[in-house]
């Protein structure tokens, strides 16, 4: 791109005007390029599953057969498995990271900070497939042996832990997505809490709050929509997480309450199924699974923004880290 | 007047930030039921001082002190002093105001519902005294559901009294609570002041010679970290001890 500036620097002012428009209207190209591209892929996912939609309709949202030989689709199982295992992971990654970013901002010890900070972010450049092969190597049988039997021996009576834990499941799937989605949620976090005012803490402290009053009445409520969008961050990941989930979750069509049972999401689905897909249908078929996938993040992510403009009216702390 | 009874003695106080001094050798001794106004040039350890009296400076990393300061006779510093009762018992109202993004009814509320202060019955009246007494209440009266956030910035200096005399202290400590504010409210607050002496110890930063003149009892001149002269107002006003005082006062410099 520099080398585009053999142009003799003109004196005038008239010249860096020029130079000026050039840049910008390239700026500007640029700028619209990246919207641009979202449009386009939302475009071929559409024309692509365009025959699935036609033969299917809204129904493939709610029906259950995934059959390539009889020709017949409806993706409800992965939508409900995509659902379940992202809130299961949510469940179990918001506590854990709320609780890491409120001790690395408000309680640890100084020093202590910048490492655990460190570490905790490095969780998120680790492969998703070397967790999918930890969590078959280690997680499952640890579930196995040391978690599900007591779950069982306490909870077995409700719905969510009927059948034989055979491994791969929607609840290993959703351990390791929601360990996978801790890092984003507590760094996005810990920016969110780094960015509230000390003067707020220092309000509720000379009222005569403990520190941990003053986190939970002045800290968080101040930078609540900037820790929402830090979930709703979370949530989109893990609603689009593939390859360790695809590992994990057992890849069954098939929806059961049970967090014991196999389950399917559509990323998995996606990736496992697109190299069998012979057919023209079975084709379309993943690409409207794709499409729902690429809308639904897209919502998420829009929803998100939306709260947190309502919530803060546009003001929130932290909505920059997002 | 003459029986003085001080609450807050504070003996030899030193305080460092970092390498920095910023008070040196702080001796007086604050008089219960009084106001007592602390002036001097911008920089010279009046918010400092104030903010070691309900050990606000825990939060700040770096910092150290030396020498004593005393509540009721008692180290605010000896080990196993309760904080967070000290600091419900000495209220404070900071130099930049610091509302909650809450509700004006919930800024007003927090102390009470935190300390358990009163029944939830009695909140309602307990919010509206307080914006009375702050001088508020006809400014917001309709707004209490707005964040106080939402208030032009001498309401929320008012706001954040309100919500330091809803706390019930004993004593309050008011760095510059009136800089923001017009005359009238400037009045209304010193008026307030002057009531609520009955039956609180006021330590009040100020900028204003005339304000301090006007309500306060005693009077403490800060320079460079020193406390240079403490003593009566009308001593300090009309025969201070020491020279800076006087230029100070005067308007010779400051
Ligand atoms: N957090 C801090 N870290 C380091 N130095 C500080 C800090 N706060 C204040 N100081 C320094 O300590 C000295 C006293 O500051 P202080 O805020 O007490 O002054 P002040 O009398 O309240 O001034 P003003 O009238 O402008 O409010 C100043 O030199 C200031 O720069
Ligand atoms: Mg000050």
């Amino acid at each position: 791109m520099s080398s585009a500036s053999p142009l003799p620097r003109s004196p005038t002012l008239l010249g860096a005007d020029r130079s000026d428009r050039i840049y910008r209207s390239l700026l500007t190209a640029i700028a619209f390029a990246l919207p641009g591209l979202i449009v386009i892929i939302l475009g071929v996912l559409f024309i692509e599953a365009l025959p699935a939609l036609k033969r299917f309709g809204p129904s493939f949202l709610w029906t259950s057969t995934w059959d390539p030989v009889a020709e017949v689709y409806g993706a409800a199982p992965m939508i409900f498995g995509t659902f379940a295992s992202s809130l299961l992971a949510l469940l179990i990654a918001v506590p854990l990271a709320l609780s890491v970013a409120i001790f690395l901002t408000e309680f640890s010890p100084r020093w202590l900070r910048q490492p655990v900070a460190f570490l905790v972010e490095l969780l998120a450049a680790i492969p998703s497939v070397v967790y999918g092969t930890w969590g078959i190597f280690v997680l499952i049988p640890f579930l196995r042996a040391h978690v599900v039997p007591p779950l069982k021996a306490v909870f077995g009576w409700t719905p969510f832990l009927q059948g034989v834990f055979y491994g791969n499941s929607l609840l290993a799937g959703g351990i390791i997505l929601a360990i996978m989605i801790v890092p984003y949620i507590a760094a996005v976090s810990r920016e969110v809490l780094l960015a509230v005012p000390t003067s707020q803490r220092e309000a509720a402290l000379a009222m005569g709050a403990t520190r941990w009053e003053a986190v939970r009445s002045a800290v968080l409520p101040y930078g609540r929509a900037g820790l929402i969008g830090a979930v709703i961050l979370g949530l989109g990941r893990a609603l689009g997480e593939t390859m360790a989930v695809t590992m994990l979750i057992g890849n069954r069509h098939d929806i059961a309450l049970s967090l014991l049972q196999p389950a399917y999401t559509m990323a998995a689905a996606i990736a496992n199924e697109f190299s069998e897909a012979t057919t023209g249908m079975y084709q379309s078929a993943l690409m409207e699974v794709g499409l729902i996938l690429f809308v639904l993040t897209v919502a998420v992510n829009a929803v998100a923004r939306i709260l947190i403009w309502r919530v803060a009216r546009g003001a929130a702390v932290g909505s920059k880290a997002l | 007047m003459n029986e003085t009874t001080a609450v807050l003695e504070s003996r030899a106080y030193i305080f460092w930030y970092g390498p920095a001094q910023a008070l040196h050798d702080i001796s007086c001794a604050i008089p219960t039921n009084a106001i007592t106004a602390l002036i001097g040039p911008s920089g010279c350890g009046k918010t400092t001082f104030l903010r070691s009296i309900n050990r606000m400076h825990d939060l700040t990393p770096g910092v150290r002190h030396s020498g004593d300061i005393q509540l009721d006779a008692e180290s605010i510093f000896a080990p196993g002093t309760d904080v967070v009762a000290l600091r419900q018992r000495v209220g404070m109202v900071f130099q930049r105001p610091n509302p909650f993004p809450k509700p004006v009814y919930d800024n007003v509320a927090y102390g009470p519902r935190l300390n358990v202060l009163a029944p939830p019955r009695e909140l309602p009246d307990r919010v509206e005294r307080a914006l009375r007494q702050a001088a508020l209440w006809d400014e917001v009266k309709d707004r209490l559901r707005e964040p106080g956030t939402a208030l032009s910035g001498g309401q929320q200096q008012r706001l954040c009294i309100a919500r330091a005399l809803a706390n019930e202290p004993e004593m309050l400590l008011l760095d510059e609570p009136c800089s923001a504010l017009d005359p009238i409210a400037t009045q209304r607050i010193e008026e307030l002041l002057v009531e609520l002496k009955q039956t609180y110890t006021i330590v009040i930063v100020t900028h204003n010679m005339q304000q301090a003149a006007r309500v306060s009892d005693y009077t403490g001149f800060f320079y460079v970290g020193h406390l240079v002269e403490f003593g009566t107002t009308q001593q300090v006003f009309t025969r201070p001890t020491d020279e800076r005082t006087e230029a100070y006062i005067t308007g010779r410099f400051g």
